[in-house]
């Protein structure tokens, strides 16, 4: 059993988007972060003291940590995104910024 | 408080007769039944569909056939959500995070309640609900007690794992341990199962006796009791072991989890030594339970009461009236108690709101179910010595990257006493998240004892793009022409 079967889910083809320039598959209506999960990917995303890797772990909005870089915009959480064909997701490293400073 | 159809006019002048803040049990019982009683209805919800947390479902692009799988109580929400779509009395604004009210003048209808929404990032995506009553059903978030290892990828909320599986119908992993504290530990495990997960243990740090004190309220619950026998005979079914008066205390892995270490607590939760075991896994769900969402009431002033678990939850009469004229409440927002017990105060709120008496099943349940949940916030209240599985180095505030090393030092050589001067030397708590996840641990650590605490001070209860704040209010939502 997986959840798809569990609730007799018929959804539509699935759309592609891009992780760090791999592609990976979404379903329509799928979160980012659950597009990202489904492929086995827990993690995207450093801490700006650490460099620690971190994913989502509230899946809700409201504990900031699913945070990464989507089509060029930093500091998006992935749980409440929905996947849309063709997304560009990156690894944020740190405040996001990295392009900004001199 | 008159409706608009005994008061020709009233709803004409942009101003709904209540406004419902969220939309899940309590909220959605809460709008039903105060348009079925001919008041006009604004139902603002953060969530892009209704449900809140309780009732989330699948994004309908998914095309789930048996959403239900997922839930107990779905025809519940299936005709309360027929009814929201069918009611012209109603009007539904899902996306509207409410950040502020401003408390309205009762009777006067030149002062209503004025709430004030974000829907976007953009500065014009505001929204201002007017109203001449307002009734909070935020419902409740997760408390979380730090473990070395917690920040690991994989570790997750044990709401969060529910919700990522209720919505987009994935897991974190495949092997998930399960930890914490409270019933929801058990549905959680439950749904995890059903959906194809291995569940190699359910780490709960009481040792369930607190409910023996309680069998007459038990069998005041029998829909309680069997809400928890259908998951303990599916957890059965799956080999699934529950460890009582345990907990993880170390999460392993470098990149993502791959083991946890489980301890025996003593009756204080203070682990025991020597009793440490290993368990394998991909994910862990860990939660201990969960604190009213009270920060737009608490922000008027509400009175408030401390719960047996030292949760604050708002402070009502038997008609869901918090001591701010014009403002209800119902559900979790009035101490953490379950759906059956949101619906039910979400009637007598609304019945209140619209002058009608009570009605008698609703109060029966609502006595039944809140001595439920007084023996349930006991019987799992955080032991005082959790803080013993908390090493030095382990990250207590996520955002900031906050150790328990700099806690101890602010308290034991810079002489902090309390929260918010730990937090104003050390960061914890100041990030993203508002200390929405570190809050409790860090007031513990503090020494503010109460692993719940009083909700901090917040005169935004969510993020609000500044440039909306600068923004002045243009777009007032107006109740849509009535029936009548
Ligand atoms: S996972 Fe917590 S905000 Fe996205």
């Amino acid at each position: 059993m997986d959840p798809l079967d569990l609730v007799g889910a018929e959804p539509g083809p699935a759309r592609t988007i891009l992780f760090d320039g791999r592609p990976v598959p979404a379903l329509p209506g799928q979160t980012l972060a659950a597009a990202l999960w489904a492929d086995g990917v827990l993690a995207w995303r450093t801490t700006r003291n650490g460099g620690r890797p971190r994913g989502a772990f509230c899946g809700i909005g409201q504990c900031f940590d699913c945070l990464a870089t989507v089509n060029g915009r930093p500091n998006q959480r992935l749980c409440l995104l929905p996947a849309e064909p063709g997304d560009t997701v990156t690894t944020q490293e740190g405040h996001g910024h990295a392009d900004l400073e001199v | 408080m008159p409706t608009s159809k005994s008061e020709p006019g009233a709803g004409r002048a942009g101003v709904y007769d209540l406004a419902v803040i969220g939309a899940g049990p309590a909220g959605l019982a809460a709008a039903d039944t105060a348009a079925a009683l001919g008041l006009r209805v604004a139902l603002l919800d953060a969530g892009s569909r209704p449900g809140g947390q309780y009732y989330r479902h699948p994004a309908p692009e998914l095309g789930a056939a048996r959403p239900e799988k997922l839930h107990h109580g779905w025809t519940a929400f299936a005709r309360l959500r027929a009814r929201l779509a069918a009611s012209p009395l109603v009007d539904h604004l899902p996306g509207h995070h409410v950040w502020a009210a401003e408390a309205g003048v009762p009777g006067d209808e030149r002062r209503p309640w004025r709430l004030h929404a974000t829907r976007g990032p953009g500065a014009g995506d505001r929204a201002t609900v007017l109203a001449r009553a307002a009734l909070l059903a935020t419902g409740a978030y997760e408390r979380h007690l730090p473990f070395p290892g917690w920040t690991l990828p994989g570790v997750v909320t044990a709401g969060g794992a529910q919700a990522m599986l209720k919505s987009s119908l994935v897991l974190p992993g495949r092997r998930i341990v399960v930890a914490g504290s409270g019933p929801l530990l058990l549905a959680a495990a439950s749904s995890l199962v059903a959906a194809g997960a291995e569940v190699p243990a359910i780490v709960e740090a009481t040792s369930y006796l607190g409910y023996a004190r309680g069998l007459p309220v038990l069998t005041g619950n029998p829909g309680k009791l069997a809400e928890g026998t259908a998951h303990g005979a599916r957890l059965l079914r799956h080999g699934v072991r529950l460890r009582r008066s345990s907990a993880v205390v170390e999460a392993h892995g470098t990149d993502r989890v791959t083991a946890v270490t489980v301890a025996r607590l003593d009756a204080r939760w203070k682990p025991v030594p020597g009793s440490e075991r290993r368990i394998a896994c991909d994910a862990v769900a860990i939660g201990h339970g969960l604190v009213p969402q009270i920060e737009l009431a608490a922000e008027l002033g509400a009175e408030t009461v401390t719960g047996p678990d030292g949760a604050v939850a708002l402070k009502v009469d038997a008609r869901q009236r918090t001591s701010v004229p014009g403002l209800w409440a119902a559900g979790e927002t009035c101490g953490v108690g379950g759906a059956d017990l949101a619906l039910a105060e979400g009637v007598l709120a609304a019945r209140a709101v619209a002058g009608r008496p009570d009605g008698g099943r609703e109060v029966a349940v609502r006595r039944r179910r809140r001595a439920f949940a007084a023996l349930m916030a006991a019987a799992h209240a955080p032991g005082p010595d959790w803080t013993g599985w908390v090493t030095d180095d382990t990250d207590v505030c996520r955002c900031e990257e906050v150790p328990a090393r700099e806690i101890r030092a602010a308290v034991a050589e810079l002489g902090a006493g309390d929260a918010r001067t730990v937090k104003l030397l050390t960061r914890a708590g100041m990030g993203w998240c508002q200390g929405r996840m570190c809050g409790p641990a860090v007031a513990c650590l503090s020494g503010g004892g109460g692993a719940a605490g009083r909700p901090d001070s917040r005169p935004l209860s969510c993020p609000v793009p500044l440039a909306q704040l600068a923004e002045p209010v243009r777009s007032v939502e107006q109740p849509g022409p009535g029936p009548d």
